[in-house]
């Protein structure tokens, strides 16, 4: 189990380095997958096979089928790849890579130091997450799925036309352009109310 | 729960298996639908019409793998292994009769949906790298029918979860021994069914493949071995739903006289029958349609199947002493 953890741990590091540095969005996507794939195999093996099935279904299958879906509809072409390479400058990498240097030396240091030093904590297991999220924190669950909730209900507000409203409309378009286009002068007039002389 | 002494014959025994009925399929799918439009079908090639199979399948494989000039090609190559591996995968699980299971996970239930949900990349993605318009309709289609329907797909199977108190799919069958989940778990049943239709894209729900309006929708581009993979993919797909909806409510391999194994074989070519009937006797809804349906009629009646399940399950609980 040892070993499939490296394997699994090395590979999910390469693919969130290629993630970043890809300028094709869909293929920095894939990599993207395949890094969270590499995650729940970890998990796995350190013996957590449901939190392992939960990262594949809900980050793999269905968060990154989301952002699959909106990137087919965007039509992204040579210009946004021209862009991706502007802002992958080497000058852009300095910033975060320091910041990236610390965390790696503190986490290095956490590794090293003795297991009863200060500031080494212990494990907390997903039966104690769920006793403390629906035990002393029940009123912070609830009001986080309030939030949810009124962002479904906004979404739904955004997206609602009046049944009626839409259709109408098309039709105006459609006589229009065909009026316009195909000169059909016999169906072009069909939105026309009908007492207007 | 005795594993098989032979992991490995296991593992090529369901493979070869689970490809051979796929395959097996194309012709009964083919005789069937003849059947029913009162025809033949095809009866030509040996007894029955049987090597018809052989003959396709020398076919698409000796053809042109022709890949699209304009296609993202590592993207376009990937796309059709993926439904492969996906669907093969949850075979992994599957308990065909007692011992006979290539892995007995502990989250099996949920490992299949992990599966499909990662099935959804394979049409997203090859109709997407294909870079034509009816292929990425169909794609986008595919990604929203499936997205959508696996969501109530995996609320209607909870039911059965919480009666049976584990997402271990043997002891899913096991708890089936005094009665079939098919009886207390009847919407359950019906959901999961819908919901496994419009996951393996079969008609009355193949609009992203919809021959009539986007020409082969998510595979248009595809064309020898890899058009193939799609097809056994399918078919594939149909096996594993049908053979999960054996286990789930209809007992799996529970059953009088007869050997275990032949009971699952046969819940499962029922099942296999009844969707290809399916497809001979339902017309295409238009796809609001589709839509409204998912989330409008199945998912509430998903949630509240799982609420009064789950009501039923505490109650009957606490008058127990514990």
């Amino acid at each position: 189990m040892v070993l499939t953890f490296y394997v699994a741990a090395v590979i999910a590091v390469i693919c969130t380095a290629l993630m970043i540095t890809r300028l094709k969005a869909v293929h920095a996507l894939l990599y993207l997958v395949v890094s969270f794939l590499a995650l729940a195999t970890v998990f796995y093996t350190l013996g957590a096979p449901y939190v392992a099935v939960l990262e594949v279904i809900v980050y793999a299958g269905a968060i990154m089928v989301l952002f699959v879906f909106v990137m087919m509809m965007l039509n992204i072409g040579d210009r946004a790849i021209q862009i991706e390479r502007a802002w992958l400058d080497p000058k852009a990498w300095i910033g975060p890579g320091i910041l990236a240097a610390i965390l790696l030396a503190e986490l290095a240091y956490i590794l090293v130091a003795p297991a009863g030093s200060p500031g080494i904590v212990p494990e907390v297991g997903p039966k104690e997450v769920g006793i403390a999220l629906f035990g002393p924190y029940l009123l912070g669950v609830e009001l986080v799925s309030m939030l949810l909730l009124a962002g479904i209900v906004g979404a739904y507000h955004l997206g609602w036309n009046a049944p009626g409203e839409v259709e109408s409309l098309y039709a105006m378009e459609s006589s229009r352009q065909r009026a316009v286009v195909s000169g059909d002068f016999v169906r072009a007039g069909v939105d026309r109310p009908t007492d207007t002389p | 729960m005795m594993i098989s002494p032979y992991p490995v014959a296991t593992i090529f025994g369901v493979l070869i298996v689970a490809l051979t009925i796929a395959a097996g399929l194309i012709w009964l799918e083919r005789r069937l639908l003849a059947l029913w439009q009162d025809r033949y079908g095809p009866n030509r090639v040996g007894p029955f019409g049987l090597f018809q199979v052989m003959a396709d399948m020398i076919k698409i494989f000796f053809k042109e793998d022709w890949i699209p000039p304009f296609a993202d090609k590592t993207i376009f190559v990937i796309a059709p292994a993926i439904i492969m591996v996906t669907v093969l995968m949850s075979f992994a699980v599957l308990p065909i009769a007692p011992g006979i299971v290539v892995s007995d996970l502990n989250v099996g239930v949920l490992f299949i949906l992990a599966m499909s949900s990662l099935g959804v990349y394979s049409v997203a993605l090859a109709g997407w790298s294909s870079d034509n318009k009816y292929s990425l309709l169909g794609a986008l289609r595919a990604a929203a029918q499936m997205l959508s329907y696996e969501v109530f797909m995996g609320l209607s199977i909870m039911g059965v979860v919480l009666l049976a108190g584990s997402f271990n799919l043997v002891q899913i069958i096991d708890a089936q021994r005094g009665l079939w989940f098919v009886i207390p778990q009847f919407l359950g049943f019906v959901l999961f069914l819908i919901a496994g239709v419009a996951e393996t894209r079969r008609l009355p729900f193949d609009l992203p493949e919809a021959e009539s309006e986007l020409v082969a929708g998510f595979h248009s581009e595809y064309s020898g071995m890899k058009f193939g993979m799609f097809f056994v993919g399918e078919y594939l797909g149909i096996t594993l739903i049908s053979s999960l909806i054996a286990i789930l409510f209809l007992g799996g391999w529970l059953g009088p006289i007869l050997p275990p194994i032949v009971w699952f074989l046969l819940k499962t070519f029922l099942l296999i029958c009844f969707f290809i009937l399916l497809r001979a006797s339902l017309p295409r809804p238009r796809f609001d349609q589709l839509m409204t349906w998912g989330w409008k009629v199945m998912l509430p009646l998903a949630v509240a199947n799982l609420l009064v399940t789950g009501a039923i399950v505490v109650a009957t609980a606490q008058g127990r002493s514990f």
